[in-house]
C-alpha cells in the first residue's frame, strides 16, 4: 500500500498525470473509488481485498476523461479491460497509466500497452476450479431446469442498468436498449423484456466480457449475470482459442472470419 | 391516533395470516432469495424470512408495480375496443418497516396531486399495512434525521413491536387496522402495561434537517459540489428502483398491428435517457447535473410543492450503489457546509 501512495504522490508531483483512479474509504468497512488529484491525497488510496470494482470503467467516462491523463489502479481484470478498451479503439497508448496490482498485493507500472500484456501474460485465465464447479451445475440441469433457472433469476431484475453502468465494456454512448425506432429490446421490466436484456448484453459481451464480476456485484436484486457471460467466454475459448482482454490489438471473435475457419458445421 | 393497544401472541401470525387469507386478501411479506430479500405472496408466516434490518425491494411495488398495463386495446373493425384493469385484490402488507410505511403518503401526493391517478389510488385504498418497528439499525439508517423513526406509526394500520416475551405489542392504528382485527378480534389480547421505546432501534439524527432544506437552494449552482459529489457515480438507477419514494415512471406502448398495451414502468432520473429530448438535445448532459436532481427533488422541491421530503431514510439507494453514493454523506455535507 506504501509503495502505491509513494508512486501515486510522484506521479501527480511530476505531473506525468492529473488524477490517480484508485480505492479510498468508502461507507462503513466498504471501500469506493476515489479520484486523487493532489500529492497530499494521496495517502487515502487503500489496497486490499475489498477492492474488486473494475476501476477501468471510468476511463471512458467524459466527466473522468475531463480531469486529464490518468493513472488507474488495476487488478488483473482492470488490465484486461485496459486491453480490450485498447483493441475496441477506445484507448490509445500512453493515455493511460497502469499501476498493475498482482494477486498477492504488489504494485507494477505499466505505462504502456505492451507492458500490460507482458505482465497478464505471466498469469493463467482460467476459470476457477469454484468457477468451473458452478458453470458444470448449470450445463448439468436439463434445458427445462436451465430455463426455469433463468426465468427465476430475470424475473426479480428491476432494470436499474447497474450491470451496464458498472462494465468497463458498455462504454456505447447509446445503448441498443435505448433505441426505440425499432426497439430491439423492450424497455418494460416484464417476462421478455427482461429476457430480452440479458441474453442479448450476454451475446454483446462474448468475447469481450474480462470476468470482473462487477455485473453481479452491481446488481442489487442479486442475479448472478457473471455466469453468462463467464459461460460463453469458455464457449469462445473453445472454438476460437480466444480470450478478451490479453492483447491491445486483437480481433473480435464473432465479427471475424478467415479461410481455414471450419464449416463442418454447415449441413 | 392510535385506537388501541393489543398483544399478539408470536403464534398467533400464521393464524391472523389464515384469516386475513379467508377475507380474500393476499398476504405480501418478506421472503429470502439467496441473500437478497423481496415482499412476495405468502401462503403462511412460516415462508417469512426471520431477521432482516431492511428489504431489498421496498414495498413500493404493491401500490406502484414496476410495470403495470394502463389499458389494452384491441381494433375491432372501424372501432377501437379499450379494456381497462379490473379492480386490485385486497392486500396486506405484513413486515414492512416504518420509514416504508411512511412512504405511501408521499406517493400518493403525487398520484393525486392534480391528475387523480385512480389506478394508484385504487391499489392504495385496498392495501393494508401491519407494519413491524425496527429494533435492529444499521449505519445506512437515518430515518430519524428525515422525521421518521424506528416506532413511527404513521402511514400504518397496525404496528407490531416485539417485546420482551417475543410477542408483539399491537397498535391499532387506522379504521383499516381495525377490520383486521375484527376478523380475528380473539387473537388480539389484552395489552401489557410495557412501553414499547426500551424495544426499538437506537438511530442518532445525523443531520439537521432545517439546515439542509435551507442551504440546498442555494448549493444548486454549486457546479464543483454537484460535480465532486457524483465523479464515481455510475449513472444506473439502483437508487431510485430500490427506493419506497422515488415516483417517476416511463410510459412504453407495446403494440402489435391491432391491438396493444399502454405500460407504466418505473424510471429512474440517474439515467441519461431519462431527459433526453427527440431532437438529441439533453438538458441534463452529465452525470452531475443528473445526481443533482436527484437529491433536490428529494429535500427541495418535493419539500416545496408536496410539503412531504422525497425521502423516508431507510438507506436502501446507499446500501444498493455499485459505487457505494453514501446519499447521508453527502447531504451531511451540504448540511454543514459553512
Amino acid at each position: 500500500m506504501e509503495e502505491l501512495r509513494k508512486k501515486a504522490r510522484e506521479l501527480l508531483t511530476s505531473g506525468a498525470v492529473k488524477v490517480i483512479i484508485g480505492y479510498g474509504p468508502g461507507s462503513g468497512k466498504r471501500v469506493r473509488a476515489v479520484f486523487v488529484r493532489k500529492p497530499e491525497q494521496a495517502d487515502l488510496l487503500i489496497c486490499d481485498d475489498r477492492c474488486l470494482q473494475n476501476l477501468a470503467v471510468y476511463l471512458t467516462k467524459p466527466e473522468v476523461k475531463a480531469l486529464g491523463k490518468a493513472a488507474v489502479v488495476a487488478r488483473l481484470p482492470t488490465l484486461r479491460a485496459i486491453l480490450q478498451l485498447a483493441a475496441e479503439n477506445q484507448l490509445t497508448d500512453g493515455q493511460v497509466v497502469a499501476l498493475g496490482i498482482s494477486p498477492e498485493g504488489k504494485m507494477t507500472e505499466l505505462s504502456q500497452f505492451k507492458a500490460i500484456e507482458e505482465f497478464l501474460a505471466g498469469f493463467s485465465f482460467e476459470l476457477s476450479a469454484e468457477e468451473k464447479a458452478t458453470l458444470e451445475k448449470l450445463d448439468q440441469m436439463t434445458p427445462e431446469q436451465r430455463w426455469q433457472f433463468w426465468q427465476e433469476q430475470f424475473a426479480k431484475c428491476v432494470r436499474c442498468y447497474g450491470c451496464r453502468a458498472s462494465c468497463p465494456l458498455c462504454y456505447c454512448e447509446k445503448c441498443l436498449a435505448e433505441c426505440n425506432q425499432p426497439q430491439w429490446i423492450p424497455a418494460a421490466s416484464h417476462q421478455i423484456g427482461n429476457l430480452d436484456w440479458h441474453i442479448i448484453r450476454a451475446m454483446h459481451l462474448a468475447n469481450r466480457c474480462v470476468n470482473c464480476g462487477d455485473c453481479s456485484r452491481a446488481c442489487p436484486v442479486g442475479i448472478p449475470l457473471h455466469l453468462l457471460n463467464q459461460k460463453l467466454a469458455e464457449e469462445v475459448f473453445k472454438q476460437f482459442g480466444a480470450r478478451s482482454g490479453m492483447k491491445a490489438a486483437q480481433e473480435y471473435a464473432l465479427c471475424n472470419w478467415k479461410l481455414e475457419d471450419r464449416e463442418n458445421f454447415i449441413k | 391516533m392510535i385506537i388501541e393497544k393489543k398483544l399478539l401472541k408470536q403464534d398467533s401470525v400464521e393464524k391472523l395470516f389464515a384469516k386475513l387469507k379467508a377475507d380474500g386478501r393476499r398476504i405480501l411479506a418478506p421472503k429470502a432469495q439467496g441473500d437478497e430479500i423481496f415482499f412476495e405472496q405468502v401462503a403462511s408466516a412460516s415462508e417469512m424470512a426471520k431477521d432482516y434490518i431492511q428489504t431489498t425491494l421496498s414495498p413500493k411495488g404493491a401500490v406502484f408495480p414496476r410495470v403495470e398495463a394502463l389499458f389494452r386495446y384491441q381494433m375491432e373493425g372501424k372501432d377501437v375496443k379499450i379494456e381497462n384493469n379490473s379492480e386490485p385484490q385486497p392486500t396486506v402488507i405484513f413486515g414492512l418497516r416504518p420509514c416504508d410505511a411512511a412512504s405511501f403518503a408521499i406517493l400518493n401526493s403525487v398520484f393525486s396531486w392534480d391528475y387523480q391517478d385512480s389506478q394508484f389510488k385504487s391499489r392504495l385504498a385496498q392495501t393494508a399495512a401491519i407494519t413491524v418497528s425496527c429494533s435492529r439499525a444499521d449505519e445506512y439508517c437515518f430515518c430519524t434525521s428525515v422525521g421518521g423513526s424506528p416506532g413511527d406509526t404513521k402511514g400504518s394500520d397496525i404496528l407490531l413491536t416485539r417485546i420482551g416475551s417475543g410477542d408483539y405489542l399491537a397498535e391499532i392504528l387506522t379504521e383499516k387496522g381495525k377490520a383486521m382485527v375484527t376478523l380475528a378480534p380473539e387473537l388480539f389480547a389484552e395489552a401489557p402495561s410495557e412501553d414499547k421505546e426500551k424495544y426499538l432501534a437506537k438511530v442518532p439524527v445525523k443531520f439537521d434537517l432545517k439546515k439542509l432544506t435551507e442551504k440546498l437552494p442555494e448549493a444548486f449552482n454549486n457546479n464543483e459540489l454537484w460535480m465532486e459529489q457524483s465523479l464515481r457515480c455510475l449513472g444506473c438507477g439502483a437508487c431510485a428502483f430500490v427506493c419506497p419514494a422515488c415516483v417517476c415512471f416511463d410510459i412504453q406502448d407495446e403494440s402489435k398491428r391491432e391491438s396493444g398495451v399502454r405500460l407504466r414502468c418505473w424510471d429512474s432520473c440517474g439515467f441519461s435517457l431519462f431527459t433526453a429530448h427527440t431532437s438529441g438535445h439533453n438538458p441534463r448532459p452529465v452525470q452531475s447535473q443528473r445526481w443533482r436532481q436527484r437529491v433536490m427533488h428529494k429535500f427541495s422541491y418535493f419539500n416545496d410543492r408536496q410539503k412531504y421530503l422525497g425521502c423516508v431514510g431507510c438507506g436502501r439507494c446507499s446500501r444498493k450503489c455499485p459505487a457505494d453514493m453514501n446519499l447521508l454523506e453527502h447531504l451531511k455535507a451540504i448540511a454543514e457546509a459553512r
